[in-house]
């Protein structure tokens, strides 16, 4: 690339052979992110992420608001995932007040968050198939995830952006009917992505630009600190909801999808493993569920946190670890809010996979990180 | 890690609801800690006052350490400890006492053992009351040849509180535009507009 050159010399010699490509950040490739990419031919000898393009200071923000009025912003980063977002965060502000959840509320959470967790993932498989010239790919989980977005606005009257999660427990109770609504949706929606099989993960054009590209070692893995789906497609078996249960995933029998290859097709076929064990959740605990009873403790108008003190709570979101960092120093603001995201988190793997491929990969690599841009720029 | 006797109770009076969420703070206590108490003695053990165990909790253990024995004290995590990468690294401004706290959050994949286990590592930087982001006292050693993944999280609190990590290869901004002139934007200081 670059050849040695004397320190404080201002220019470079480059290569002539090199070619600097900026892809992105309102390429349909990129997100909204830019992605500095340097090509020899065809092929990628270096990359560089620039993420930051939506960044809107949500940690900051945090700090001027209670803990109540935080909630419908700190769902923004990822809209499409907002109880997951949201659920670090009410766990954090529950251990800070020192709150207790009713059971019943925690079986709707985890209801609502698995819920959730399939909507944001039919979202990104729909990306992932347009981004790959698969139209009938973008427009079957575009239709399908209807399904599961009604079910999220009878439960809490939002078909996007649902602030649903509080501290105490959720806002609403469910609406009359809705166990038997929810398992009828859930088995037809498990028995339409099962279809997804034949038209999606065993087209050879899927497998040809997938198989044996961008691979990640369980080793690199583990060593950049990659989260979710990446890590779990590079062969480790690490999932929050059954290493650190959080509400009642420790009552509920939930099962790691974990595949050894590392590589691109491995990445894009772990979330859709996910959303068929996140069917077999959700009916799990529409059954387990007290049928009555009380979802919310209710919390005074102005909570305080208990003197300087801190917690870092995390959940298993769509994209991996989701943690939340809250310093309280006794007042009803946060001191200092920090979002640690899986997306960011699996950034790091980008210049990594994508040294040594050829450009035309880029989309398929990029995306199987399961990458959400507004979200790493918080 | 549950017990199955609950389970078929669950779903029948609604009085047993307020049981269960009692139960567990009583259980943790007992058992638990001692787990982390070790860890906590471990690096007290090794690194004698150099450390101040700031608190241990179900699951979390926090370690102050001063910047000069951070670097170490990571290393002997890493390696005796057996936590293998980090998954936030946070800056907390506090003006009142001119310092600036940098907090590791450190996981291990590979050590089935520590899987729900955090190691909170903090430790403080000079704070200057007019800072020029990397040419002022504001510095920490960096942890990026110890544990490789906070290269991104180390970018991003180099400019979002302008602490320069010494020896990280690559202290760029990643976030804010390139042309910001500002104050790092999560100092205490800098004011939202309106607020």
């Amino acid at each position: 690339m670059t050849t040695e050159l004397p320190p404080g010399l201002a220019l470079q010699k480059v290569d002539e052979r090199i070619m600097t490509l900026n892809v992105g950040p309102q390429h349909p490739g990129s997100g909204h992110m830019r992605i500095i990419v340097q090509i020899d031919g065809d092929y990628i000898v270096a990359c560089d992420p620039d993420p930051g393009y939506v960044h809107r200071g949500e940690e900051k923000m945090a700090e001027y608001r209670n803990y109540i009025t935080n909630i419908p912003h700190l769902e923004r980063p990822v809209i499409h995932d907002s109880c997951n977002i949201l659920y670090p965060y009410v766990l954090g502000v529950e251990e800070i007040v020192g709150i207790e959840v009713p059971e019943r509320a925690k079986y709707v959470r985890v209801i609502a968050s698995e819920l959730n967790r399939c909507i944001y993932t039919m979202y990104w498989l729909a990306i992932y198939g347009i981004f790959l010239g698969h139209s009938t790919m973008f427009m079957w989980p575009a239709g399908d995830r209807e399904l599961l977005i009604d079910l999220m606005e009878k439960m809490t009257g939002a078909r996007v952006t649902h602030a649903h999660f509080v501290p105490g427990g959720v806002r609403n109770d469910l609406p009359p009917n809705f166990e038997d609504v929810c398992l009828r949706q859930v088995n037809y929606f498990e028995k339409r992505i099962k279809e997804y099989a034949a038209v999606f993960y065993d087209n050879p054009i899927l497998i040809s630009r997938t198989r044996d590209t961008g691979i990640l070692s369980r080793q690199d893995a583990i060593r950049l600190g990659t989260t979710g789906s990446v890590l779990r497609a590079s062969g480790v078996d690490y999932d929050l909801r059954i290493k650190e249960p959080y509400d009642v995933y420790d009552e509920l029998d939930v099962h790691t999808n974990v595949m050894k290859e590392g590589d691109s097709y491995a990445r894009s076929r772990v979330p859709w493993l996910d959303m068929m064990e996140s069917c077999n959740i959700i009916r799990q605990a529409l059954q387990k569920m007290p049928k009555s009873g009380s979802v919310r403790t209710k919390l005074k108008p102005n909570p305080k946190g208990k003197g300087l003190n801190s917690v870092y709570k995390r959940v298993e979101s769509g994209r991996g670890s989701l943690g939340c960092y809250i310093v309280s120093d006794g007042k009803t603001e946060p001191y200092r809010l920090k979002m640690s995201v899986g997306s960011f988190r699996n950034l790091i793997a980008l210049p990594y996979l994508l040294k040594g491929e050829k450009l035309g990969n880029m989309p398929s690599v990029y995306w199987s990180l399961n990458y959400w841009p507004v979200e790493a720029d918080r | 890690m549950s017990s199955d006797s609950e389970k078929p109770s669950a779903d029948v009076k609604p009085e047993e609801k307020t049981s269960p969420p009692a139960k567990k703070p009583e259980e943790k206590p007992v058992d638990l800690p001692a787990f982390e108490k070790g860890i906590s003695d471990k690096i007290v053990e090794k690194f004698g006052d150099k450390v101040e165990v700031a608190f241990v909790k179900q699951d979390r253990v926090g370690i102050n350490v001063g910047r000069e024995n951070v670097h170490d004290v990571a290393e002997f995590i890493r390696d005796g400890l057996n936590y293998d990468h980090v998954e936030s690294v946070s800056g907390v401004d506090y003006p009142q006492d001119k310092e600036i706290e940098v907090v590791y959050h450190i996981g291990s994949y590979t050590d089935s053992s520590l899987a729900s286990q955090i190691l909170v590592l903090s430790t403080r930087a000079q704070r200057e009351e007019n800072p020029i982001p990397g040419n002022d006292a504001t510095k920490l050693p960096t942890l990026r040849d110890v544990f490789y993944s906070v290269e991104f999280h180390e970018r991003e609190v180099f400019e979002m509180f302008g602490v320069y990590f010494e020896g990280h290869p690559d202290n760029r901004r990643l976030l804010l535009p390139e042309d910001w002139a500002d104050l790092p934007p999560l100092r205490k200081d800098f004011a939202i507009k309106g607020r």
